[in-house]
């Protein structure tokens, strides 16, 4: 290179440095801008999960709090107890012969009948579970009644209380559960589908031919994805929120934002992984479902993790959204501190070194 | 510079093969700095191979390539910001307008935005910078596509068939484009399919095929080595045959309805006999092309 042609070089840079961007913030935004006018890639990383949260929010929304409803004949103390006691929902019925009938029609879990000191209690054995929170609910009642009638104070006081704010709620573990699903939806997608995007149509091999570390491009596209991941955050525990749905958040519910962002990141790697492997956009979607929905049953997202079986719960150990779910809900919603988020982030770390590490091994610049 | 002087691109004896394919056997050239250098072949010559080791994005099975006085391969950082490469398929962000490719590429070379609007003047695409890319006719994308390999100012520029595809004004205009790069000294290395675009703009040609360079040089000397014919075409009455025949130098001579054509390797001579029986009215002479170089070459049969 002449002399001349160093100046030349040296005007033009100084003459456009003003406004250049940098090369990380431009790719940031290409990437962004190519998420955001995706039609369908926004559906299936906002919208999409939105509305697994509404169904499922609206389906079980009064599952926690509806109360045990019991057929009530006659009147005395122990009735006037169990009302107070707010723990069933008392329905007066005409006479016993009716209840009877309700409860053989499956209209009544059980009803009681009190005629002067003649306490009778009629249930349907078809519930077990049912059945046996009416029969000590109401042989507690009773007792209660016994003791009080004899006009002695009580030798044994039981003083119960709840431990866990509202946990029984659906909307509390639906929340973290969904938001775990579709923050590893969108990462996994966005990750495996931009790396094939970007094979098939040379923009990767035209990155390659520009002055640009792959660090930098890397970290761009890893920013846009932890920027959505926070936006759906965001939108997810703002709709949960509304008062249709319920959702009480605990103190520390900011705990949250950096385990959430960790998941992210082992998404990400997952996706890279995927992305690697897969020759076309239709392959790396198949392969993104297949890792993200079993993946998401196991770890808890769309029911309780202690409702499968133990072996299940083991193997679920080994995917990042069950130790991200873990630690957002106990944040999030149990009302927990740092101690609980502890553990899930050193995890998570782990899964974003482990998988990252093996997909940068993987990595193809071009196809074949 | 390297040893080799002002060349800026040495590529010595380079081979890749796709497994069974050859595409590439045994090529080798050198490009000064400043030169406008044509590589002509046939679909599936090994042309866009060759460029791409050139540039750097593929690794030759043997043989090495001098880049600007440095080796391209692996991934040379220092030397990527002096090179602008166009791809045979146009590489674009998906989902973004013509002026945002310019901006995220020009970008990555620190080039501020207002490039962008001087690149989409130059290929004429100002009225296109707000649409998408995937909304661009196949011409225009490819005009995109050399502006986005121009956006930095590179010291050497790769282009793939750049005008492959491009109306008759943007072939035109993007000719002048390269002459202009061409003049400020810029080296400039690339492949067409046009014969006659290879013949105006090109300092030197190289004409492969089967993976193997046959000839290179100069247009025109390549047009002159092949020592065919000039064609001399005349209207056909009042001029036999015979006549034409009997003129000093003459190889050969067609007739058909409408003309008379003789065939000669000393035109002047020819030419001057015409002029003295007064039969130079609608005279056309006809000379060799690059095209004719080419066929010669490589022959009319189809490839694969
Ligand atoms: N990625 C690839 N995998 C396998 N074979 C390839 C690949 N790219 C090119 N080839 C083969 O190598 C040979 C040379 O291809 P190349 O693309 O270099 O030709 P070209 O001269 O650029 O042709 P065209 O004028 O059609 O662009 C061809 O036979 C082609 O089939
Ligand atoms: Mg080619």
């Amino acid at each position: 290179m002449t002399a001349v042609d160093e100046r030349q070089r040296d005007e033009a840079t100084e003459r456009s440095r003003p406004v250049a961007a940098h090369p990380f913030v431009s790719l940031s935004r290409a990437a962004f801008k190519g998420f955001v006018r995706d039609k369908a890639a926004m559906f299936f990383t906002i919208l999409f999960p939105l509305m697994f949260l509404v169904i499922l929010g609206l389906l079980f929304g009064d599952g926690g709090s509806s109360q045990l409803k019991l057929g009530a004949v006659g009147q005395g103390p122990v009735l006037t107890a169990l009302e107070r006691s707010d723990a069933v929902e008392l329905v007066d019925v005409a006479s016993a012969d009716e209840a009877e009938q309700q409860v053989k029609a499956g209209d009544l879990p059980a009803y009681v009948a009190q005629r002067g000191d003649d306490i009778r209690l009629r249930f349907a054995a078809s519930d077990r579970t049912q059945a046996g929170t009416v029969v000590g609910l109401v042989r507690g009642v009773v007792s209660d009644a016994n003791v009080r009638a004899t006009g002695q104070p009580p030798q044994f006081s039981l003083d119960a209380a709840r431990v866990e704010d509202e946990s029984l709620r659906p909307i509390q573990f639906l929340t973290p559960g969904l938001l775990a699903w579709a923050v590893s939806m969108s990462a996994v997608f966005g990750a495996a589908l931009t790396l094939v995007m970007w094979r098939k149509n040379q923009v990767l091999r035209r990155l390659r031919l520009a002055p640009v570390r792959p660090m930098t491009i890397l970290g761009a596209r890893v920013t846009v994805s932890l920027g959505i991941a926070v936006l759906q955050g965001a939108v997810f525990v703002g709709v949960a929120m509304l008062p249709v749905f319920g959702l009480r958040l605990s103190g520390s519910w900011w705990l949250a934002i950096p385990l959430l962002l960790l998941g992210t990141l082992s998404f990400f790697a997952v996706g890279m992984l995927v992305g690697a492997f897969a020759k076309s956009e239709e392959a790396a979607t198949g392969a993104a479902n297949l890792i993200v929905l079993p993946m998401a049953f196991l770890s808890g997202a769309f029911f309780p993790i202690d409702q499968v079986p133990q072996w299940l719960q083991t193997l679920s150990l080994a995917f990042p959204m069950r130790h991200l779910n873990e630690g957002m809900s106990a944040v999030l919603v149990r009302d927990q501190g740092i101690d609980a988020i502890l553990l899930p982030a050193a995890i998570l770390i782990g899964f974003t070194v482990v998988i990252g590490f093996v997909a940068s091994r993987v990595f193809r610049w071009e196809d074949s | 510079m390297g040893p080799t002087g002002d060349a800026a691109l040495d590529v010595d004896d380079i081979h890749m093969s796709y497994g069974d394919v050859k595409a590439v056997a045994g090529v080798s050239f050198s490009v000064r700095q400043g030169e406008f250098f044509g590589i002509l072949g046939p679909n599936g010559a090994g042309k866009t191979t060759t460029l791409e080791i050139a540039e750097g994005l593929r690794e030759p099975d043997a043989g090495s390539v001098r880049l600007l006085g440095t080796s391209p391969w692996p991934r040379n950082v220092a030397v990527l910001p002096r090179i602008g490469v166009q791809l045979q398929a146009s590489a674009f962000f998906e989902k973004l307008s013509a002026r945002e490719q310019l901006e995220t590429f020009g970008a990555l070379y620190g080039v501020g935005g207002d490039r962008a609007t001087e690149m989409l003047d130059l290929v004429g695409l100002r009225d296109k910078a707000d649409t998408r890319e995937n909304q661009l006719s196949g011409g225009q994308r490819q005009r995109l596509s050399i502006a986005c390999a121009l956006v930095h100012d590179p010291d050497i520029v790769f282009l793939d068939e750049p005008t492959a595809g491009l109306d008759p004004q943007s072939r035109r205009n993007l000719w002048d484009v390269l002459a202009e790069i061409k003049g400020r000294g810029k080296t400039i290395v690339y492949t067409t399919h046009y014969l006659d675009e290879a013949e105006a703009l090109c300092d030197r040609v190289a004409i492969m095929d089967h993976g193997q360079i046959l000839a290179l040089d100069t247009p025109a000397a390549l047009v002159r080595d092949l020592d065919s014919a000039t064609h001399v075409v005349l209207e056909r009455d009042g001029f036999a045959v015979a006549e034409a025949r009997a003129l000093p130098g003459v190889d050969d001579v067609v007739e058909d309805e409408a003309s008379l054509t003789i065939a000669t390797r000393t035109p002047a001579p020819v030419l001057a006999a015409l002029a003295e029986r007064g039969a130079l009215s609608g005279l056309q002479v006809r000379t060799a092309t690059l095209e004719d170089v080419f066929l010669e070459l490589t022959g009319r049969e189809y490839r694969a």
